[in-house]
């Protein structure tokens, strides 16, 4: 034990190990800091290139090139037809269809994928001198020699693969950008629940931004302190900590059950994803209505600003990038949720692009979760493709949120 | 003509039971700036937002006795507390512009107010208030920065300037200067004395020489009591107290 008495030594060998002391307890610490970060960065690292890996073949499809002579198929078609809304029709009436499939029969059986002759029609439209003329087309393979093509198929696949591989090539996927859900993978796409996320999303916002916003306002600004405002904030504290899924069934019974809106559609599933965030918006609100200085809270009342002036003119422009901040979290959140919406019915198959807040849709995360529990292997790239949007979503999202604080705070 | 602006008769101050202000009768006359010194705590920045209603903010605040603005019961049901704050404007202790340009700090006050509406008459009212507070020909080519960019003293005038924008009658300034460096103040000194006569001013401070310099009434607060108050020269040349003499030649406080 040191000698209370003595005075302490601030020379010598005494202090060079207290420093010593001090300066490897300084460097231990900042090295764990360090490790945490780069640990944290090396999972995320990880968990985008995994899934880039795999994701990025699902933007892609292999096509075959199919000889088609259609000048000898001799297709009863009135070339007048083909500039109007009637050439769909007048072509698949002809039996263009028929006329592809045997063309690619004669490469070998189920080689294209379902639909696969849309893209001949579709190119017949677009330059009608192909039907007095043999040409070449390239068409979406079907799943198996897709999926051969890309690495990942079954040796009989494999096989016929390598046989036309002179034949086979890889393209975009338009159709995965622009489809909806299908049963055949290749025809799958995820453009049905982007825009159902987004037509959710939409209502989220609109109701959860300004309810959450002027609730926070009404807790921290007006309302008196009483018994009565002390249960509404421990309510809406424990909200925020409520498992999504007590959510769905929520809504479920007061959208659904008693409002009679209905299933499936982006309109109530916004609705309950919007009971969720509001939580979240609030909670975020009043830290930021909070840390708005008192001195310009006294500056504005000194001045003879009225309690409401004094939110309208000082409090709300000071604390809307800390609400925001809140906001683009809740609504990150809302955005990956599936288990609210599975209750709601948002996770039947739906053929279509919603049209509609009425019309039936799913979003991106149940999407995922719908394919990610197919049997067909061609889903497991789908999926993974679908999750690289919902990130890329995401991402647009936040940096939109960043962004626009960034400009209301340089505005100020 | 030593009117009186602001009559306090009896105030007293509670926080929550504690008792912060008690029975204090003091005027504030037209011409004369009256400083309010004593030692930290004693109650002098309470009595000051007393008389424009700050403490109001403050859950637990309960003011007894009357206060008049000429003449009206600023406590009256009938007396709006807005329009009381435009009527007797405060300068706080820290600077706290708003995050705002220049021009919109001192416009602001005029806006809310509805003191003008046409452009051309709130530039009006800003130059005046930057004029009359020296700070025109200092930020008059710089009006759209921010208040917050200026030094220390311009802040601290800048929000003078705020609050003489809307043609207050009284004007109370709760220390000042305290945060700022010794040239700032006597410009700051120099400009109460400027604005006397046109404004009621009540100040209160820490420093003595400050309010000998700047004040003609000056009242002594202890432990929430009025102690003694008169003509700042009788205070400082012939103190009828025993602690206000001890006071102000810092033997205690």
């Amino acid at each position: 034990m040191a000698d209370a008495t003595r005075p302490p030594d601030w020379h010598g060998q005494a202090l060079a190990r207290r420093l010593r002391r001090r300066y490897a307890a300084e460097r231990r610490f900042r090295r764990l800091t360090t490790a945490a970060v780069i640990g944290a960065l090396g999972f995320l690292l990880f968990l985008l290139a995994s899934i880039v890996a795999q994701g990025w073949r699902g933007f892609t499809e292999t096509r075959v090139a199919v000889p088609i002579d259609l000048a000898a198929a001799r297709l009863p078609v009135d070339r007048a037809q083909l500039g109007g809304r009637a050439a769909d029709l007048a072509l698949a009436g002809a039996g263009l269809e028929g006329v592809v499939d045997r063309a690619a029969d004669r490469l070998g059986p189920d080689l294209l994928s379902p639909g696969a002759w849309l893209r001949v029609r579709d190119a017949v439209k677009r330059d009608p001198s192909l039907l007095a003329r043999a040409a070449t087309f390239d068409l979406p393979a079907a799943d198996p020699i897709d999926r051969a093509w890309k690495g990942d198929g079954s040796p009989a696949a494999e096989a016929v693969a390598s046989r036309l591989a002179p034949r086979l090539s890889t393209g975009l996927a338009i159709r995965f950008l622009t489809g909806s859900d299908a049963t055949d993978p290749g025809r799958a796409g995820i453009w049905g629940a982007l825009k159902g996320s987004l037509l959710t999303m939409a209502v989220t916002l609109a109701l959860a931004f300004p309810v959450g916003t002027l609730a926070a306002l009404y807790l921290e600004e007006f309302a008196p302190r009483n018994r009565w405002t002390d249960l509404i904030e421990v309510s809406i504290n424990n909200l925020a900590a409520v498992p999504s899924i007590i959510f769905g069934l929520l809504g479920l019974a007061i959208f659904i059950g008693t409002l009679g809106l209905p299933r499936s559609a982006p309109l109530v599933g916004g609705l309950t994803l919007a009971l969720m965030t509001m939580p979240v918006i609030v909670i975020a609100g009043r830290a930021a209505i909070r840390s708005v200085p008192a001195s310009v809270r006294e500056a504005a009342l000194g001045i003879g600003a009225s309690p409401v002036q004094l939110v309208v003119h000082h409090v709300l422009p000071l604390a809307l990038p800390g609400i925001l901040t809140g906001t683009v979290l809740g609504t990150a959140r809302a955005l990956g949720e599936t288990a609210p919406l599975l209750l709601i019915g948002m996770r039947a198959f739906v053929a279509a692009p919603p049209r509609g807040l009425t019309d039936p849709a799913t979003v991106l995360p149940v999407q995922i979760f719908l394919w990610s529990d197919q049997v067909s292997g061609g889903f497991v790239e789908r999926t993974s493709a679908a999750i690289i949007v919902l990130l890329a979503l995401l991402l647009a999202i936040t940096g939109a949120a960043v962004a626009l604080r960034n400009r209301w705070e340089a505005r100020r | 003509m030593n009117l009186p602006r602001i009559t306090a008769r009896d105030v007293s101050v509670f926080y929550g039971s504690a008792c912060a202000i008690d029975r204090v009768s003091i005027d504030v006359d037209q011409d004369r700036v009256l400083a309010l010194i004593g030692p930290s705590g004693c109650g002098k920045s309470t009595f000051l937002r007393t008389l424009n209603r700050m403490n109001d903010t403050i859950a637990g605040a309960r003011v007894q006795g009357t206060i008049r603005l000429d003449g009206e019961d600023i406590h009256a049901p009938a007396m709006d507390v807005v329009q009381l704050r435009a009527r007797v404007g405060m300068v706080f202790q820290q600077p706290n512009p708003f995050p705002k340009s220049i021009y919109e700090n001192v416009a602001y006050g005029a806006r809310i107010h509805g003191l003008a509406e046409a452009r051309a008459d709130i530039d009006a009212i800003v130059e005046r208030a930057l004029r009359r507070t020296g700070l025109w020909d200092e930020v008059k080519d710089r009006l759209r920065d921010r208040g917050t960019t200026l030094s220390g003293g311009q802040q601290q005038r800048l929000c003078i300037a705020r609050a003489i924008a809307v043609e207050p009658e009284v004007i109370l300034m709760d220390e000042p200067c305290s945060a700022l460096d010794p040239i700032a103040t006597a410009r700051i000194e120099e400009l109460i004395g400027e604005l006397r006569g046109r404004y009621a001013i009540v100040i209160v401070t820490h420093n003595m020489q400050q309010a000998a310099r700047v004040s003609q009434r000056t009242a002594l607060f202890d432990a929430g009591r009025l102690i003694e108050h008169g003509d700042t020269s009788d205070i400082f040349t012939n103190p009828r107290e025993a602690r206000t003499r001890d006071y102000i030649t810092g033997r205690y406080g």
